[in-house]
């Protein structure tokens, strides 16, 4: 026999124990809530990917594509935005993956409020229901920052929108509460703060960013809901309100909920590069404070989103000067990865390619940043498809690629079932191309004078004939991003029927969650009494036997 | 941590705050038929926040407890101060340009 | 954190295991920390929830402080310190149900926990009494609209527009030594003083809707109390349930002099 096979029975994986559909509905296992999460996001995420396409799709050619006019193509943008938001990469990484390895990684037995847990669950769903209810209806045509005063009066079923997010919002508020308490009072003895992975400093910095954020957007969108139902005066500048303040309001929930966003994938990343670099991490407390001083400047710089609203110009230089400093922290994350890597040991498995990914895509997303938090370059691109390239080259080409590389890498934890390497590394690929032919044409459109939120430029044609080919070239670009996301769906998926069974331990990882079966058993496993350092990968051998790494003594 | 997060507080101590958030209730209304001019507003805070420490303190344990629990609440304050402080800078900053254009209407 | 500093709860009474410990805590203690941050937490975001309306207050009294003058005069300062006295006191006798469940005492914890409860319906009353002078002088912005939709609609959904009894607010500004304001003047100050009416209402009527979700959680704990299930080794929800009451009165206190002591 094996040396491996030590206990007579192997537990049962939490997949079957306890078994039956209820047993699922009610669960208050954190494993099987991520996996639930993770369900439900991915179809909301398959929805936001439907509008982005039709977006796309609209702005190949000049003049009507396949909408006949704009107000349809406001739609479309509103719900791809508040479908991304709110209900795909907010709730992504924090709810779906973190859920599932929070506790793991920790040595806990579950988060601190099991209950709390599900209630998130629930309430997302709840959320989801309103926002499939707005689509039926016809949807809203605001834009996914919902700007008054034109929120107060369009036609469209704004209230039911605002009330989903609010819902939304609580989920993603308890699902902080959880994880805050979770790292202050369950860290087995051996696990000090220091000795955490970076993953969780990166939950815990996201997690102080959802407590702290969040009831404002709450009090926000309450208020603009009861603004457009019986007019408070509050918003509305014709019943003497004022619509600066709304913009205040939702960007000091607004900005900060971009570093939840991203939080947790640099987080992935951490985790990811050591493991596949085969190298300690290079400056563990860098990247730990640089996580809380990222999840603090991250609320100071909510203005710079309001360069041209009618901010006064004092502000307006605060603003800019701050957001400069929340270049540094995330510079330092970067900086520090790269140091890793530095002769190492590197294997280019999914995880680890979509890691490189998020370096290369989210440092031109964060340095065209800098371009936008400069006042007088932000007014010249103001709106254009500059801001958008840049956004997404931070959100979709950061927090989506996180996402991506945590998927691959802890899909064989999740499910026990390998996928095909070959396969995951091709999709990488495909999402790589697409993602910079869709995007960086609208840098160079954006930077030329094409507003966002056009759905026709026949107009622009005029003095820039080559608009055409830009918009073709990132439609086309568009269509083998999705593609590819399609391909990483198929690999997975594919891998639950013919995968074969997943190691324990297939990467060769020293956090917890990896020192236990693929999939875990219902019961967590106790902590070891002496947690040793999670980035050292000396003692991990590969196993031909179990084709999986396993610890040597 | 010096003390039990599971203190119990003496009933006298409890009737004291209460007896003393009374007699600021009483002040703070009676000092609103003076006109201070612009201390008005400093001294109703000022009463409104000794009454809010005094709660805090003895009502919800906050001196016995975790200094983690009052560290929590004072950042919430202070993220509030924040938001409050440069939205009203801001707000007071670009107050004349809407005058200016009521005026003009 | 955890080490064990209640040793009350350690033991338990028989010194048998305790039921109450969930099976992701390694002992009570842990567990009794771990709900204590979490309702911290909770508050410090409940804290942030108000947050925003006391900006908006604050935003419009640093531009228009006028207003605020003006609309105090509106309110009612006797009934406001009442319900000021109203929800300390309730805030005194949720504190003592604390100790008395910390001592074991239910019939104290059951007597206290009434009180509290009491308190509060007490405190809404109040408020409903406010509530219904501001809407027989249609004072409550948005009147026309909230009207309608009770009415059966027979007519089309009026325009929301700030409309109060103009008789009764020039009386008021009269009596603030406002006498004889044109057409325009009165416009334009009854265009501000809807603003406050708004603020007014968001921040009380939020307020309100967490004293109705305090009285619904203290009567939950009301009825734990009655069937025994809470004693000196486990009353953690009597405490938190006091920790979010405390907080709501502490809201209040600054709702009181920021609304209806105006100078």
């Amino acid at each position: 026999m094996d040396m491996m096979v030590s206990s007579p029975t192997p537990p049962k994986s939490y997949l079957v124990d306890p078994p039956g559909l209820r047993s699922w509905l009610l669960t208050r296992d954190h494993k099987r809530i991520g996996l639930m999460f993770l369900a439900v996001i991915s179809a909301s995420l398959a929805l936001g990917a439907t509008f982005a396409l039709l977006i796309r799709t609209e702005l190949t050619f000049p003049g009507p594509t396949i909408v006949s006019t704009g107000h349809i193509y406001n739609r479309l943008f509103t719900l791809h935005g508040t479908i991304m938001i709110f209900l795909f990469i907010i709730p992504s990484m924090p709810a779906s993956l973190g859920n599932f390895v929070l506790p793991l990684m920790l040595g806990a037995k579950d988060v601190a409020f099991p209950r709390l847990n599900l209630a998130s669950l629930y309430l997302y769903v709840g959320g989801l229901i309103f926002f499939l209810l707005v689509l039926v209806l016809g949807g809203v045509d605001t834009g996914w920052t919902f700007y008054a005063p034109y929120s107060t009066s369009t036609a469209a079923p704004v209230v039911l929108a605002v009330v989903g997010v609010f819902i939304l919002g609580f989920s993603s508020i308890f699902t902080g509460i959880n994880f805050l308490v979770t790292i202050h009072t369950m860290r087995p003895p051996g696990m000090g703060w220091f000795r955490m992975p970076l993953f969780l400093w990166a939950l815990y910095g996201t997690a102080i960013i959802q407590v702290l954020a969040t009831p404002i957007l709450a009090i926000t969108l309450l208020l603009l809901a009861v603004e457009r139902t019986v007019g408070i005066g509050i918003f509305d500048p014709a019943l003497g309100g004022d619509p600066i303040l709304f913009q205040h309001f939702f960007w000091f929930y607004s900005h900060p909920a971009v570093y939840i966003m991203i939080l947790p994938a640099m987080g992935i990343v951490t985790e990811v590069i050591c493991v596949f670099s085969r190298k300690h991490i290079f400056g563990y407390k860098f990247i730990a404070y640089s996580s809380l001083a990222i999840a603090l400047i991250g609320f100071l710089v909510w203005g710079h989103h309001m360069f041209v609203s009618g901010q006064s110009p004092l502000v307006g230089m605060i603003f800019s000067a701050l957001t400069f400093a929340v270049a540094i922290p995330s510079a330092i994350k970067v900086f520090n990865w790269l140091a890793t890597m530095y002769k190492g040991s590197i294997g280019l498995a999914p995880p680890m390619c979509f890691s490189l990914m998020f370096i290369a895509l989210f440092g031109i997303g964060g340095l065209t940043g800098l371009f936008l938090g400069s006042l007088v370059t932000n007014v010249h691109v103001h709106d254009t498809a500059f801001v958008v390239a840049h956004f997404h080259y931070t959100m979709a080409g950061g927090a989506l690629m996180g996402f991506l590389a945590g998927l691959y890498y802890w899909w064989p934890k999740m499910t026990g079932r390998m996928y095909n390497l070959a396969q995951g590394q091709i999709s990488a690929v495909l999402i790589f191309v697409g993602f910079n032919f869709t995007y960086f044409p609208q840098f160079i459109v954006g930077s030329r004078g094409m507003p966002r939120r056009y759905f026709d430029y026949t107009r622009l044609l005029d003095t820039h004939p080559e608009f055409t080919f830009y918009q073709i070239l990132s439609t086309a670009g568009g269509f083998l991003f999705v593609g590819g996301l399609v391909m990483v769906a198929f690999v997975l998926l594919r891998s639950l029927f013919v995968g074969r069974k997943a190691p324990a331990n297939p990467w060769g990882a020293a956090t917890l969650e990896w020192q236990c079966s693929s999939p875990p058993p219902h019961e967590n496993p106790p902590a070891p009494a002496n947690v040793g350092d999670c980035y050292v990968f000396d003692d991990f051998c590969f196993d031909e036997s179990a084709q999986g790494y396993v610890k040597v003594p | 941590m010096k003390t039990s997060p599971a203190h119990i507080v003496e009933v006298r101590v409890l009737l004291a705050v209460f007896a003393a958030l009374i007699m600021l209730t009483v002040v703070t209304v009676a000092v609103s038929y003076f006109d201070l001019g612009a201390f008005n507003l400093v001294v109703a805070m000022s009463i409104a926040t000794i009454k809010a420490a005094l709660v805090a303190f003895w009502f919800m344990h906050l001196r016995y407890d975790s200094g983690l629990h009052a560290f929590i609440f004072l950042v919430g304050v202070a993220f509030l101060g924040f938001f409050l402080i440069i939205t009203m800078l801001d707000a007071v900053t670009y107050h004349p340009a809407v005058q200016t254009w009521e005026q003009s209407k | 954190m955890t080490e064990s500093h209640i040793p009350n709860m350690q033991e338990g009474n028989d010194g048998g295991p305790d039921a109450h410990l969930a099976h992701h805590f390694s002992s009570p203690a842990q567990q009794y920390d771990a709900a204590r941050l979490g309702m911290w937490i909770f508050l410090m975001t409940e804290i942030l929830f108000f947050g925003g309306l006391f900006c908006a207050y604050a935003v419009y009294r640093a531009n228009n402080p006028q207003i605020f003058v003006d609309g105090h005069r509106f309110l009612d300062k006797p009934l406001g310190a009442a319900n000021t006295v109203l929800l300390i006191f309730s805030s005194l006798t949720m504190a003592l149900a604390v100790r008395a469940v910390q001592l074991g005492r239910r019939r104290w914890l059951v007597g206290l926990l009434a009180i509290t409860i009491l308190c509060g319906l007490a405190f809404l009353g109040v408020k409903a009494i406010e509530y219904k002078h501001k809407w027989d002088h249609r004072m409550v912005p948005g009147q026309a609209r909230i009207a309608y939709w009770f009415s059966r609609g027979e007519t089309s959904e009026p325009l929301k527009k700030f409309q109060p009894d103009e008789a009764y607010v020039k009386e008021r500004l009269a009596q603030a030594g406002f006498e004889d304001l044109d057409q325009a003047e009165y416009d334009q100050r009854v265009k501000h003083l809807g603003t406050y009416m708004g603020i007014y209402f968001s921040l009380t009527g939020l307020h309100a809707l967490h004293v109705v979700a305090g009285i619904v959680a203290i009567s939950w704990i009301l009825v734990g109390a009655v069937r025994d299930r809470f004693g000196s080794n486990y009353f953690t929800p009597v405490d938190l349930g006091g920790l979010y009451w405390h907080l709501v009165d502490m809201i209040w206190i600054y709702l009181f002099p920021l609304l209806y002591l105006i100078h």
